[in-house]
């Protein structure tokens, strides 16, 4: 407290009493909010990854579920697609991010907006919307194929959606396509934020653009990057819509693009449902992505010091 | 400085631009004229406009009760932007003007429970949501988003820039905590309501899981769920899941155009 003497404690105390009465009220819907739709939920789960059994019919089994993961080859599939998509897609995308912003960020650049607007636009769609859009872009005759056998490109059409290589392939090309102008309104947020005259003078000493991309971009966007990093493999791991929309078959074909979330769903939801196996599976989620919320934690500690 | 270098890095830059912009915009140009083809075009790759677009709309309308999911769908999305922005700003606005060591720990253990993932707590949820009697009903959309997380964070991060003076001379004239809030930072505070308006509702219109979950009947189902439903299996018409999916787009590319400054600050700012 700012003011000190007895006086004014005494003064204070009735209005302290109802700061603190406020304070709490203020926040006790969000909070009742949270602890019934997410604390509770969590715990829960926790438990119910002990369960086994399917249907209504869950009995404890202690670590039994976790052994099943390591004898599953489907959840062993799941968990290696997460990760290929995760390794492939993110830096691709954040790449390209990265490179839109640093060009977008030119004041001299002939209609800059228009390009802005334009690569964003693609985030404005559900991931239902755009699922539609490349499921019937990347059919067998489809216009993809089309178009680059009319450049001469490929020989015979590729079997996109029906090869378990190249359907991995137009998830990461779609998601890539969704995300990317997403990321890079966050780059060219903060790009605008860097002081314009440590740009200039490195100009006049002669430093050529790649290296003052590279020395001075980079290191000085170091925190957002690592930022959207974190955030897209977060998104990662959770992937679901778009590999159960895009693919004919869900997660198809033969499991190519099955993710844990969407394991989870048809653990739980489309086959007899395991509940207590399925929860195990999700608990893989929250462990890696509280591993990874650690590491963004540590981001934030050292920028701050 | 305009030698040969710097204008081919200048065409350079315009042609990566360039063609990045057209990757990113066509498949908009595929929907729409996608919309007039029938489904055989469509499979064959035709990219021109056809003459099947009323016979799409038509099908559409009859296969699917489309005021009626449109209606579902509005719902849903603004009782659950409604509902959020209420108990999130207060919530973000409390943590910022009344502070206290309890609440500061709360605060950060919120900051942990920022990454817990959706699958984790669907299936909870899901026996919740049975137990309660809410499976099939929008409630159960509306309900567990209301307190989200992210909003709160973006209302405590914007309440810093509230004028305390404010405040205090509200204080002053004997305005109760409830009426500043409501009579004073609200009002105030309207761009920052705008923003987190655009992205809760856009949030809401395109959710697909939990609805998928949880909606099971046609009569309940969103916009969302009805255009994945449309293209479940290995023939679907796809001449009608365009014109159904422009009805899912639309709302939000019309948002996107009229408020683009605010629908980019609220994307910067919910997460931040």
């Amino acid at each position: 407290m700012l003011c000190g003497g007895e006086r004014f404690d005494l003064a204070r105390t009735g209005l302290a009493r109802t700061e603190r009465l406020n304070g709490w009220m203020f926040i006790m819907p969000a909070l009742v909010l949270l602890g019934v739709f997410m604390i509770y939920p969590i715990l829960w789960s926790l438990w119910m990854s002990f369960q086994v059994g399917r249907g209504m019919n869950l009995s404890f089994g202690g670590f039994a579920n976790i052994l099943r993961l390591t004898q599953d080859p489907v959840f062993q599939r799941a968990l290696s697609n997460t990760f290929i998509f995760l390794i492939v897609q993110v830096p691709i995308m954040l790449v390209l991010a990265l490179i839109f912003a640093t060009m977008l960020n030119d004041s001299k650049l002939w209609g800059r907006s228009l390009f802005r607007t334009a690569i964003f636009l693609p985030c404005v769609t559900s991931l239902v919307a755009y699922s539609v859009l490349f499921r019937s872009l990347f059919l067998a005759d489809g216009f993809v194929n089309d178009f680059l056998l009319g450049l001469h490109l490929i020989s015979e059409p590729i079997p996109w959606l029906a090869d378990p290589f190249w359907a991995k392939i137009v998830i990461i090309m779609a998601i890539t396509w969704r995300w990317t102008g997403y990321n890079m309104i966050f780059y060219l947020a903060a790009m605008q934020n860097i002081d314009r005259s440590i740009y200039e003078s490195a100009k006049i000493d002669g430093v050529p653009t790649w290296a003052r991309f590279w020395y001075l971009t980079v290191p000085m966007l170091k925190p957002v990057i690592l930022f959207t990093s974190v955030i897209s493999t977060i998104g990662t791991l959770q992937l679901f819509d778009e590999v159960n929309n895009i693919p004919p078959n869900a997660g198809g074909p033969s499991d190519a693009t099955l993710t844990l979330s969407l394991y989870i769903y048809n653990l739980s939801f489309r086959f007899m449902p395991s509940f207590g196996y399925a929860a195990t599976v999700s608990y893989v989620i929250v462990i890696l992505v509280g591993i990874l919320s650690y590491f963004q934690f540590m981001v934030v500690r050292d920028k701050r010091r | 400085m305009k030698n040969p270098l710097y204008l081919l890095q200048r065409a350079l830059t315009y042609l990566v631009l360039i063609v990045a912009s057209l990757l990113s915009v066509f498949p908009f140009f595929w929907l729409l004229v996608g919309a007039t083809n029938t489904s055989a075009d469509i499979i064959k790759g035709k990219a021109d406009i056809g003459g099947a677009l009323i016979d799409n709309i038509l099908t559409f309308f009859e296969r699917v009760d489309v005021p009626l999911v449109f209606w579902n769908s509005i719902y849903i999305a603004v009782t659950a932007t409604f509902l959020t922005l209420l108990v999130s700003s207060l919530a973000g606005y409390a943590f910022e003007i009344f502070r206290s060591q309890v609440r500061e720990r709360i605060f950060g253990g919120m900051l942990l429970m920022l990454s817990i993932p959706f699958a984790a707590l669907m299936i909870p949820l899901f026996t919740m949501m049975g137990r309660l009697g809410l499976i099939n009903n929008h409630l159960a959309i509306i309900l567990p988003g209301i307190a989200s997380i992210f909003i709160i964070f973006y209302f405590r991060q914007a309440t810093k820039a509230f004028p305390r003076e404010l405040r205090d001379a509200a204080r002053i004239d004997g305005l109760k905590e409830w009426q500043i809030f409501f009579y004073i930072y609200l009002p105030v505070m309207r761009s920052t309501y705008a923003a987190a308006t655009i992205i809760v509702f856009m949030l809401n219109w395109n959710n697909y899981l939990w609805p998928l979950i949880v909606l099971q009947t046609n009569d309940k189902k969103t916009l969302t769920l009805v255009v994945s439903s449309l293209l479940s299996g290995y023939y679907p018409d796809f001449g009608v899941i365009m014109v159904a999916t422009i009805f899912a787009t639309l709302p939000i590319l019309i948002i996107f155009f009229v408020l683009q400054r605010r629908f980019v600050e609220g994307m910067l700012g919910s997460i931040k």
